[in-house]
């Protein structure tokens, strides 16, 4: 039996040739998935950050410090992507705030479909802000929506200030980069923030670029005051849009496994 | 390695258009942009493992591959660009908008129709 070709595959019926013609993006499950997911959070007024970056980039120091600086105003939750261990969402729950781990078992992004399943681990109608770590990794996670309202990159001074030029996809759906660890420039003589800005620009990107350092607490109140605007764009838009969520939610879905 | 995730989608739509209509499908046209964020030679690696035992089994893929192309902005010209170089190729400027170069479409699929099909649904 050839199985390379399909020459032996049984030909039932007439054998008639027909070309359909259906021009459909090819994640259009996963982009469904993706809108319920933002239905869901807008429904609840709850604004939803996607971290994304290279696997130590610091996204976790990043929200820690972030937790301890927001948590008095908004009620945090964080969803954690990695492929084994719940280490980070035990990092982020030591701070008192909600975490739910995804654990993908090998798999190098996380999918929308995942992230509602999350959700449904989160009382959503007792949240102000969700962020969601993204699996460390500046390929994958770019071509898969998840609802989210905001897209955030990070990049780390040990990475190279050129990798906006070589992770172009990643860094041109950025509406934030923040150049981390930046408490670390003065022993790196090859990263260049401007020119780290620059590969960005050259991305036709006009995303604001903010350097910092987590862990030595350098320029956090920059990456603040952008997160508080844009929650408060995010929920003005959600007020002119849609209906506040009546509690009585019925999913209309049918739940099925993530896929890899 | 989400080239497998993607393939397995696109399997996904491949049923749904082919359903009980088909025979068998024989070739599939992706149109693939160099900003879509997919390996199209990954991908062709990974069809014919994700097809086995499904109606696509057997079936060629055929990858376009779209240009990229930028209206600028500031002056307006339509231009040419890289995928880490989306400046005006007229002015230089970064000001653009993309228009072409990031698509991840199905956009057709060949297939041989059982006898018993009655007509092609709309997808």
């Amino acid at each position: 039996m050839c199985k390379t070709c399909g020459c032996s595959l049984p030909r039932t019926g007439a054998g008639d040739t027909a070309t359909v013609d259906v021009v459909a993006r090819l994640l259009q499950a996963n982009d469904r998935f993706a809108a319920h997911n933002r239905d869901h959070f807008n429904s609840h007024r709850v604004i939803a950050f996607n971290l994304m970056s290279s696997p130590g980039a610091g996204k976790t120091a990043l929200l820690e410090a972030t937790i301890n600086a927001l948590k008095a105003d908004f009620r945090l939750a964080v969803i954690e992507g990695d492929l084994e261990t719940d280490n980070d969402a035990r990092r982020i729950r030591a701070h008192g705030i909600p975490a739910v781990q995804i654990t993908t078992g090998g798999g190098c992004h996380l999918d929308a479909n995942m992230i509602h399943d999350a959700l449904h681990d989160l009382p959503l109608s007792q949240l102000d802000i969700v962020f969601i770590e993204n699996v460390g990794n500046l390929v994958c996670p770019a071509g898969f929506d998840l609802g989210q309202h905001r897209n955030i990159v990070l990049l780390s001074a040990t990475e190279g200030d050129d990798k906006p030029a070589k992770y172009p996809v990643m860094f041109r759906g950025a509406d934030l980069v923040l150049l981390t660890k930046m408490d670390l420039i003065p022993f790196l003589d090859d990263f260049d923030p401007p020119s780290a800005e620059r590969a960005v620009r050259d991305l036709a990107n006009a995303a604001p670029v903010i350097s910092l350092s987590a862990r030595k607490a350098i320029n956090l109140d920059a990456w603040e005051a952008w997160l508080r605007a844009e929650v408060a764009a995010i929920r003005s838009s959600q007020n002119a849009t849609t209906e506040p969520h009546g509690g009585t939610h019925h999913h209309g879905h049918h739940h099925r496994p993530a896929v890899a | 390695m989400h080239e497998l995730a993607i393939c397995q989608a696109l399997i996904a739509q491949i049923e749904a258009v082919a359903g009980k209509r088909a025979a068998r499908v024989r070739q599939v046209y992706l149109g693939i942009g160099p900003l879509a964020g997919v390996e199209p030679r990954l991908l062709a690696d990974a069809y014919p493992l994700v097809c086995a035992g499904t109606i696509a089994e057997g079936s060629r893929l055929d990858i376009e591959a779209t240009d990229i192309r930028v209206r600028c902005r500031t002056c307006g010209a339509e231009t040419t660009a890289t995928p880490n170089l989306l400046i005006c190729g007229a002015c230089g400027d970064w000001h653009t908008d993309l228009l072409a170069g990031d698509e991840l479409l199905l956009l057709r699929i060949e297939l041989e129709t059982r006898e018993d099909a009655v007509e092609i649904a709309d997808v």
